[in-house]
């Protein structure tokens, strides 16, 4: 079966212009060769720290950023390169839900106006009643009140906000969601309340979500598989419970020990990593892990080790793992 | 589904809430109360008040204000009030008009400049400069002398000056406006609701219109409120330098130049065109104020 979506060495640099003349004088490698597949129905989680590229990929996967090369396969077509009336349709099946519940609303706008200007862009509904009727029906979706439509978005609450932006996102019937970091704005009670109502619409739309995070518990709660990224690249792909239970990436190990239990009277194994992340402007040669891997050898500073299969369902790129 | 909307939604429209807001802003009610009553007694004061601007009456040299005369008389025995009502209609005309061609031109700019990246950015941003740079007083004269006299012929002599004086000055005031704009741009482009907006497939035209624009006015509106005074004073310069109005259509800047030279003996000469320019520049910047608030919703108050 193909899957829904396949991104296929996505890269995206951003060039660093200076000088009198405005040359390119570096590039930032935020996202550098990045292969992912998503099934239809299917939940992958993207973690990673910050600056890792995580969002950069998802806004490319959108073309919100121009990837500055690789492809974007949707439904077995290259939509790498499609614009203009083409590029506007396929906006309809892909969308994002966005990490700032205050800066991703007009505030100008009331809550109708931003969920219906999809219907009016899309010509989903022809009446104005037909567009009031379908917002109605869409903040009911999401569990808010028919009333809020005439409301403007600084009267509500972080989580009703992040409500708002998903039932704008579904206004066009959408099959994949990029959900960029949805919660992590929210409070932790909130959290909880936006997650199962993603779930909860994927159930009842079938939606595929490529769910972006850094918080690794979230991530491993609505996920059917996790893909890891450091610095640009994607390091292990796995079913999430084989990524927690069984990690190999180097990189992969380190992340759990880092999630705080509640409980002090638990103790585990830590795997500190040591050193921060190399600047993405000039990033390491060969893996680019090898500056704060534990067991890196010679080679890995040479040669960067791709994706393979280590197991069913499971990649990892380690010249020494898996 | 509709029948869900039976709840007793409250009536609502933007224009009414806005209208809420401002009524809220006293000064800016006040302002726009003041305004109404300058533009009303300019349009109607003629009919009431019947002496004639250029009426003169060497009998009645510099007197202070009386009944027969409220503002007095200038040196040639000329009702001040008289000249100050049909001045005002110029003036007026004149600060609002080169407002408009400034904030249009200026919107037109840095609008354009701020939404493509690259060239077009770098070229406008530097005919921005340009004119921020050149000498203004030597392009007036240039300007006034070369199209003076062609537009005089095509409109008329005093639609062709007002045409030429408003083209001129709101040619040479839309940079301010063009870099606010261009700057607003450049930080509303990137935010999360333009890129969902971009998400939808929303076409450039309803970025910049629907989400963009409305979002950078704010600064603009104060700024246009500024250009109206300015525009204002800018006519009383280019009349006294004999590029503007001929000397005798009395506009409130020119009103005020003549009085200069008798400050000591008829002070209220200079007093009632600077107190009317005064009082209109203000109530307009309240006004603009007014105006900011009233139309960002996230003003409660």
């Amino acid at each position: 079966m193909t899957p829904l979506l396949s991104v296929r060495n996505l890269k995206k640099h951003f060039p660093i212009k200076g000088g009198i003349l405005g040359r390119e004088v570096a590039r930032v490698h935020a996202v550098d060769g990045v292969s992912l597949d998503i099934a239809e129905g299917e939940t992958v989680g993207l973690v990673g720290e910050s600056g890792c590229g995580k969002s950069t990929t998802g806004r490319c996967i959108l073309r919100l950023i121009e990837p500055s090369s690789g492809e974007i396969w949707y439904r077995g077509q290259d939509v790498t390169h499609l614009e203009g009336e083409a590029q506007r349709a396929l906006r309809r099946d892909l969308q994002i839900i966005f990490q700032d519940p205050f800066a991703s609303l007009n505030p100008r706008h009331t809550v109708g106006g931003i969920v219906g200007e999809a219907l009016i862009i899309h010509g989903l509904a022809k009446s104005r009643a037909a567009i009031e009727a379908r917002v109605v029906d869409l903040l009911e979706t999401v569990g808010m009140r028919p009333d809020h439509m005439r409301r403007f978005p600084h009267e509500f609450s972080g989580g009703q906000r992040q409500r708002i932006g998903i039932a704008r996102a579904l206004a066009v019937e959408p099959k994949l969601i990029v959900c960029d970091e949805p919660v992590s704005a929210l409070d932790v009670s909130i959290q909880a309340q936006v997650i199962n109502l993603l779930e909860d619409l994927q159930e009842k739309f079938g939606l595929t979500y490529l769910f972006i995070a850094h918080d690794l518990s979230v991530v491993e709660h609505i996920s059917d598989r996790v893909a890891v990224m450091y610095l640009g690249r994607i390091v292990e792909i796995a079913r999430s419970r084989d990524l927690y239970d069984n990690p190999l990436h180097p990189y992969t190990d380190a992340l759990p020990s880092a999630v705080p239990i509640p409980d002090p009277k638990v103790k585990r194994r830590r795997i500190p990593l040591t050193g921060h992340v190399p600047n993405p402007i000039n990033p390491p040669t060969g893996c680019h892990f090898h500056t704060r891997c534990r067991i890196a050898e010679a080679r890995c500073k040479t040669e960067a080790p791709v994706l393979r299969q280590s197991a069913e369902g499971h990649m990892v790129a380690c010249h020494l793992r898996g | 589904m509709s029948s869900t909307v039976a709840t007793p939604a409250p009536p609502f429209s933007p224009t009414r809430d806005a209208w809420r807001r401002f009524r809220r802003h006293h000064l800016a009610l006040a302002g726009l109360f003041v305004l109404v009553l300058l533009v009303l007694s300019v349009l109607l004061g003629p009919l009431l008040w019947r002496l004639a601007i250029n009426d003169i009456d060497f009998a009645a040299q510099l007197k202070p204000p009386t009944l027969g005369h409220p503002f007095g008389t200038d040196d040639l025995g000329q009702d001040i009030l008289a000249r100050l009502i049909y001045g005002g209609r110029i003036s007026l005309a004149v600060g609002l008009a080169s407002m408009v061609v400034a904030v249009v031109v200026g919107i037109l700019v840095g609008a354009t400049a701020g939404m493509s990246r690259g060239r077009v950015d770098t070229a406008l941003m530097w005919l921005t400069d340009l004119f921020l740079s050149l000498p203004q007083l030597p392009l007036l004269l240039l300007i006034s002398y070369l199209f003076r006299d062609s537009l005089k012929t095509l409109i008329g002599p005093e639609g062709g000056v007002f045409v030429m004086i408003v083209v001129v000055i709101g040619g040479l005031r839309w940079m301010p406006v063009a870099r606010l704009v261009r700057a607003q741009f450049l930080s509303l482009r990137e935010k999360e609701f333009v890129e969902a907006a971009r998400a939808l497939g929303a076409s450039r035209r309803r970025l910049v219109v629907r989400h963009i624009l409305p979002n950078a006015l704010g600064p603009v509106i104060v700024a246009a409120t500024i250009d109206v005074a300015n525009a204002i004073l800018a006519e009383s310069t280019l009349s006294f330098l004999g590029l503007g109005f001929p000397p005798d259509i009395p506009t409130w800047g020119r009103v005020l130049f003549d009085a200069k030279d008798y400050l000591d003996v008829a002070p209220y000469w200079a007093l009632f065109p600077g107190s009317l320019i005064f009082l209109a520049v203000l109530s307009i910047n309240f006004v603009g104020d007014g105006l900011r608030d009233a139309l960002d919703p996230r003003r409660v108050l």
